[in-house]
């Protein structure tokens, strides 16, 4: 296979409202070669390709295809060049099959040929090793099957340079395993392939080269065989940073919330929580692992008082008065005036835990607005905790007055879990609560979450980094489908354990075995 | 082939300075467009017809007071409608609920005129308005809470629903079957230093700083934002949505109520289908320029009042058809509202590469 560069890009650079997104990068990547983008978020990785893919128009810098200079306008180009993207938020129309969806938009001349297209959609499968059923409906697909019809599409139109973003944010251990044995093989027919991540164990089992950008700027490219983690951290966080978590031994646990044979439907009627039972302990952090939409969200509003529960239990043991409470069909003010200390960082942190408008101080009022008598507004307070989490968490912003929506993710993330732990809760829930931060950002927040557990709090923690979930967590309570697949002991359990219990659902409905 | 690319680009914040700095040269742009626009359409010259303008506003003490009286109105309306609008709540409905607000009143100072002595008769009558406005207001607002009906339509609604309840009362009630009421000052609001509008003025004065206050500093005020922002929120923190829904619309109709006590027992003295006039809706423009600050609305509906009398004034004056002087208005609040996206966003201009194809 000759190593000729198939995409080359010099100089790019890329700002929006005077914020640099991408400055001076240089990238190549040969025929036959993967080629990983590493970065922290925010650090410009998907401007990039999508400058590349047609999205966005470059301020400044050159691309080049087989060595000839191109101008990449819009997507059409792209796919001139043939170039195609995988994002990360799928583009399929849900009530058509696979095969529709691959050959919509297509400007191919007389009338759609359904059949050739099978066929055709059938030969790309069996010479790259996808599994998938043409004809399936778009709705009736998991997650890794969507992700499936997402790549053939890009590959029916003929692309030789593919950019997948963040594709393994949405699959399981096993799921990942199976698309890079897929990529393998599209490297060996001759295909150039860009990955988009920040997990570093995938960078280096499966990529040919590494593409490093921190903040915008280019840092370099390293041949991965050549490298390894602490070295790529560092070119990615700009400094040594350790990656362990300070794990202590649970302490006096007892019983603090104990939920029993919970079941939810949505809106459509759907069940969405099946027979969910479950002990959370103080001084403990049980994790909570499945697929993303697999209930965890329903689970935890269930017990926050925002989703209605058909059947079950949530008991409360109040450890001041050694009641214990039920919580169920309760709104969040009669659980708080129960003297329940729970606090919940849920996973949309502007759409519900935070009011993105709002400054920071008035964000701070939202949990205690309400005490005193007065129908006016007590500002001092809430002004105080908000300088104080500033300060504690390295909060950084103009000032208390700043609309919460102009901080960056990280920061944002602090307030919110600041204010949780301000509360100085009993029961902790946090659901995602480092998704979409960077690494110093995220061991912040592990590091809460530790000592709020030192402290005996309940931790009820919900994450999607099955490495994380191990070396952060007790007990790691797995769902698939609704359903308790699973509660492991997070010090001797393995990832594959969990993929394979993440997948199980289905075919043990309600008999969920537990060592 | 070099090619000039525009790009628009989101600014991140404007010092307070330049914002003004470029409202200032909106409005002269707007003032400068005006001119040439009726040079061209009617030959006249453009420094006389902007003085007939301003002497239509402020010509006589007559007119100051007309002025302000009309501010105070489309103020008081526009306070109404703010704090439901503030909860994204888009109260359409203006117009009906100072409608019925009016009829309420009217109806007090015709059948209980005579018969209650003065100060009940104007208890009754403040209590008859509010009570009118908060039905009007609160209807929509109970089938939004319960079953997330579209607040848009039903307030427009309700609308025609007063209007034909006005027209229903004249047919009605006025024995010589023209249809129009003969006023009844002496069952009207106090007048206070001899000057009719001055109570009018004073009182939406003084609601602009409830309002104010109501919506910046007390727990309700916080709890409306919240739920405007983000309903998840609000529930997230465990405010009862529907609850805050029905108790801002009791707000906002029964303000809407005293505007139009402030119309029919403070102004007209009588009622007819057009009382309103359609300052419901103008409200709904006065609220949204001020970004739906109660300080900031006193200067545009200020604005929005102006314009209309100086037009009205220029017409007159020079016998021109009233459109003339809905154009200069149009151009105006075009201009006026236009610079918003300048205040947002900025224009690059960058010279493209040349391409090779």
């Amino acid at each position: 296979m000759d190593k000729s560069p198939a995409i080359e890009l010099k100089g790019i650079c890329k700002s929006f409202a005077g914020k640099i997104a991408n400055n001076n990068v240089n990238l190549t990547v040969n025929r036959g070669e993967i080629l990983s983008i590493l970065g922290e978020n925010g650090s410009g990785k998907t401007t990039l390709m999508n400058m590349i893919a047609g999205i966005y128009f470059p301020d400044e810098g050159q691309i080049f295809i087989d060595g000839k200079e191109v101008v990449i306008r819009s997507p059409k180009d792209a796919f001139k060049y043939k170039i195609g993207m995988i994002h990360q938020h799928f583009k399929l129309v849900d009530v058509f099959s696979a095969t529709e969806n691959i050959i919509l938009g297509l400007n191919e001349k007389g009338s759609f040929n359904i059949k050739e297209a099978v066929k055709k959609v059938k030969e790309i499968s069996d010479k790259y090793g996808f599994e998938i059923d043409p004809m399936k409906k778009i709705h009736e697909m998991s997650v890794s099957e969507k992700q499936t019809v997402e790549i053939i599409k890009v590959l029916y139109r003929g692309a030789d340079i593919l950019i997948l973003d963040e594709p393994t944010a949405v699959l399981t251990p096993q799921e990942t395993q199976k698309l890079f044995a897929v990529l393998r093989r599209m490297r060996e027919h001759g295909k150039s392939i860009i990955i988009i991540t920040h997990k570093l164990h995938e960078v280096l089992s499966l990529s040919d080269k590494v593409a490093v950008l921190r903040k915008g700027e280019y840092v370099g490219t390293v041949e991965t065989a050549k490298t390894n983690e602490a070295e790529l951290t560092e070119m990615m966080v700009g400094k040594k940073i350790s990656l362990n978590i300070d794990r202590s031994e649970p302490e006096n646990c007892t019983e603090r919330l104990v939920v029993k044979g919970l079941n939810c439907v949505d809106r459509e009627g759907v069940k969405v929580l099946n027979n969910i039972s479950f002990t959370a302990f103080s001084g403990e952090i049980l994790g909570i692992a499945g697929i993303a939409g697999s209930g965890q969200r329903e689970l935890l509003e269930a017990i926050a008082g925002l989703q209605k529960v058909n059947e079950g239990e949530i008991v409360y043991n109040n450890p001041k008065t050694g009641t214990q409470d039920n919580l169920r069909d309760k709104t969040p003010m009669q659980i708080r005036d129960l003297g329940v200390r729970l606090s919940f960082v849920p996973e949309d942190r502007l759409g519900m835990g935070l009011v993105g408008n709002m400054d920071i101080i008035d964000n701070m009022m939202l949990r205690s607005y309400r005490k005193g008598k007065s129908v006016f507004l007590e500002r001092k307070a809430p002004k105080d905790l908000a300088e104080k989490i500033i300060k504690d968490l390295e909060v950084v912003t103009p000032d208390a007055h700043t609309p919460v929506r102009r901080l960056s993710g990280g920061n944002i993330q602090k307030i919110l879990v600041g204010r949780e732990i301000a509360a100085s809760p009993t029961v902790l829930m946090a659901a995602y609560p480092v998704r979409g931060l960077d690494i110093g950002a995220s061991y912040t927040i592990y590091n809460l979450l530790n000592k709020q557990k030192e402290k005996g709090v309940a931790v009820i923690f919900v994450g999607e980094d099955l490495d994380v979930l191990i070396e952060l967590c007790d007990r790691i309570l797995v769902i698939g489908s609704g359903s308790v697949t699973g509660i492991v002991d997070a010090r001797s359990t393995t990832k594959e354990e969990i993929g394979l219990l993440m997948t199980k659902a289905k075919d043990s409905h309600g008999g969920e075995k537990n060592e | 082939m070099n090619k000039l690319n525009i790009h628009i680009v989101k600014r991140d914040t404007v010092v307070w300075y330049k914002s003004f700095l470029v409202r200032a040269i909106a409005i002269i742009a707007s003032l400068l467009v005006s001119a040439v626009v009726i040079t061209l359409l009617t030959g006249k010259n453009p420094i006389e017809v902007y003085s007939s303008m301003i002497s239509g506003a402020f010509g006589s003490s007559l007119r100051i007071w007309s002025l302000f009286q009309n501010v105070a109105v489309l103020l008081c309306i526009a306070l109404a409608l703010t704090p439901a609008f503030k909860m994204k709540f888009w109260n359409c409905g203006g117009e009906g609920q100072v409608l019925v607000g009016g009829l309420a009143t009217v109806s007090v100072m015709m059948f209980l005129g005579d018969s209650l002595p003065y100060p009940v008769l104007l208890i009754v009558m403040v209590a008859a308005s509010v009570l009118a406005g908060i039905i009007w207001a609160v209807l929509p607002a109970i089938f939004k809470a319960k079953w997330n009906t579209n607040e848009t339509l039903f307030t427009l609604m309700m609308n025609y629903v007063a209007i034909q309840l006005v027209a229903f009362f004249l047919k009605y009630f006025v024995k010589s079957g023209s249809g129009i009421l003969t006023p009844m000052p002496e069952h009207g609001l106090p007048v206070i230093l001899n000057q009719p509008y001055l109570l009018n003025i004073i009182t939406v004065a003084v609601l602009t700083v409830l309002v104010y206050i109501y919506l910046k500093k007390t727990k309700h005020g916080y709890e409306i934002s919240v739920v405007g922002e983000s309903e998840n929120t609000a529930r997230y923190i465990g405010i009862n949505v529907p609850k805050v829904i029905i108790r801002t619309l009791i707000v906002s109709g029964a303000l809407c109520g005293i505007a139009g006590l402030i119309l029919v027992g403070g102004t007209n003295h009588t009622i007819s289908t057009t009382t309103a006039g359609g300052r419901g809706f103008t409200a709904i423009m006065v609220s949204w320029l001020a970004k739906f600050n109660p300080i900031y609305m006193v200067m545009t509906s200020f604005l929005i009042v102006f314009l209309e009398k100086g037009a009205g004034q220029v017409s007159t004056d020079f016998r021109l058809p009233v459109a003339i002087s809905d154009i200069v208005t149009g151009i105006i609040l075009f201009f006026i509202i236009g610079c918003e996206f300048f205040l947002q966003y900025k224009i690059l201009v960058s010279k493209g590469r040349k391409e090779n194809d």
